[in-house]
């Protein structure tokens, strides 16, 4: 039996695990996914996008409490879809883990976390990749400002 | 004699947990004298988004976090579980991708019950010794299963720790290593099925004990140590009582188990197990220490190592990671019902 989602999910692998995004080197800007060119500097960035991984850490600027989902995420319910902030400066949209609903909160710092996005069933692929979590859902008062953001 | 062994170690425990009382009362039975019995508190419990593969990935993430090596460095990479996400699909593909590893890496899966991690130990220990590689990831983990109702549910939890292996910046050196194996249907799951089975009493006796024994006893004989020349000692831990009656029968003290010994805390991680106790050790551990560990998997084998904490430990960035100790303490607690729908009891398709 083939599954036709595996070509477009192997395809973004490097981001789904990794977080590769990329950066102009003309004018700075980081991007996440990666673009092919900068859409500031258009021409003028053409060989000069170079790619960065990302650190993985950044902080929620929204977030919203997923009541009613899509048949692969039912069993999740009520779960959190965030904005994060990257410290790199990108926008990222992405499920925050390992976080009480009532405890979730503008500004709160996050790190990246390799999870199991979805399956198809349970004879087709698993898609894995990142999610959230608190940064000091595991580490001590002392080690979170290795978490501090800009 | 160039040192080889461990340069790095990572592990993660997932943060849900269950309290074997509470899996008592849904089955009528007395949660207290289960516990006692067992010296088991509460298991830790995958989320629904949680596998051998992203715990794997956590605890290699773990320990790369902790050195400055370049993962393409890392030349194989070995992964025991017997909860590998796929029957035909190596988790080790997923971990190389998610931790910078690929492409130019041999890897494969190991299954051998509880023991599989400290067997992907012995084979990149090998395969750094012979040269052919630089580094080697050696991983043991599990999202372990048990039947609904049966003994095991008690226990069987998930977790995992990831070990590198070389031969530069050796934080603990592997001084030696043994095996002893036989075929001793204890415990076993037949392809395809869901649950493992077991022989009830048989998998104390004449396996588990007779195992870490006979391996831990060669071993000691072949260095001509004794068990008051080790600082501490990890037995594998399906349950908290166990690796106490082990110790004690080989004449380690309750001291020198102590840190390592996790189980009453997070339950039987399987494979996980000693790789989790053997990284609660690393965590507090000082140059001139000395480790011996003795895995057993069910089927039956164990696999013994002798090892002395180098002065490159004091090197190691062990914060940059958080510990066994603050994974242990950082937790939710679930109820059975959460428990069979994180965990798949509620099967349907």
């Amino acid at each position: 039996m083939s599954s036709s989602g595996v070509a477009r999910f192997w395809r973004e692998i490097p981001q789904r695990y990794n977080l590769l995004g990329n950066k102009c080197n003309s004018c700075n800007k980081i991007f996440f996914p990666p673009k092919e060119s900068c859409p500031f500097c258009r021409r003028k960035s053409i060989g000069k996008m170079k790619e960065l991984k990302l650190s993985g850490k950044g902080k929620i600027i929204t977030y919203s409490i997923i009541h009613s989902a899509i048949e692969n995420f039912q069993k999740q319910i009520p779960y959190i879809i965030s904005i994060i902030k990257l410290d790199e400066g990108p926008n990222i949209t992405a499920q925050i883990v390992d976080c009480e609903i009532e405890k979730i909160k503008i500004g709160m710092k996050v790190e990246n976390t390799f999870r199991k996005i979805q399956e198809d069933g349970y004879t087709g692929a698993i898609y894995y990749g990142y999610k959230f979590r608190p940064c000091d859902s595991l580490l001590t008062e002392k080690e979170q400002c290795k978490c501090d953001t800009k | 004699m160039t040192d080889i062994g461990i340069v790095s170690y990572g592990a993660y425990i997932p943060r849900n947990r269950i309290k074997v009382d509470e899996i008592a009362s849904v089955w009528g039975k007395d949660g207290g004298s289960i516990s006692k019995g067992l010296g088991i508190y509460e298991k830790s419990v995958p989320s629904i988004d949680e596998d051998t593969a992203t715990i794997s990935v956590e605890a290699a993430r773990a320990a790369l976090k902790r050195c400055s090596i370049n993962p393409k460095e890392i030349g194989a990479i070995y992964i025991g579980s017997e909860s590998h996400p796929y029957a035909v699909k190596p988790t080790g593909t997923i971990v190389g991708e998610a931790i910078g590893a690929t492409p130019e890496l041999m890897v494969a899966d190991y299954e051998f019950a509880c023991k599989a991690g400290t067997a992907a130990i012995q084979s990149c220990f090998a395969l750094v010794k012979a040269s052919m590689i630089k580094y080697g990831l050696a991983i043991g983990a599990d999202t372990s299963q048990a039947a609904p109702g049966d003994a095991l549910e008690f226990s069987a939890s998930a977790g995992g720790g990831g070990f590198i292996i070389g031969k530069e910046n050796v934080i603990a050196s592997i001084n030696s290593t043994c095996s002893f194996t036989t075929d001793t249907p204890d415990f076993w799951r037949r392809a395809e099925r869901k649950y493992p089975a077991h022989g009830g009493r048989f998998t104390g006796g004449p396996a588990y004990f007779k195992h870490i024994t006979s391996c831990s006893l060669n071993l000691m004989k072949k260095l001509d140590t004794k068990p008051e020349d080790y600082d501490y000692a990890i037995f594998h831990q399906p349950n908290g009582k166990f690796p106490v009656s082990i110790a004690k029968k080989l004449g380690f003290s309750f001291d020198q188990i102590k840190q390592g010994l996790i189980a009453p805390y997070i339950g039987n991680t399987y494979s996980g197990a000693t790789m989790i106790g053997l990284s609660s050790v690393l965590d507090i551990a000082k140059s001139g220490d000395r480790v011996f560990l003795t895995s057993y998997g069910s089927g039956a084998g164990s696999d013994s190592f002798d090892i002395t904490i180098t002065d490159n430990i004091n090197m190691l960035h062990r914060e940059n990671a958080p510990y066994i100790e603050q994974m242990i303490k950082s937790k939710k607690y679930v109820d059975y019902g959460t428990y069979a729908k994180l965990t798949d009891l509620l099967y349907w398709e």
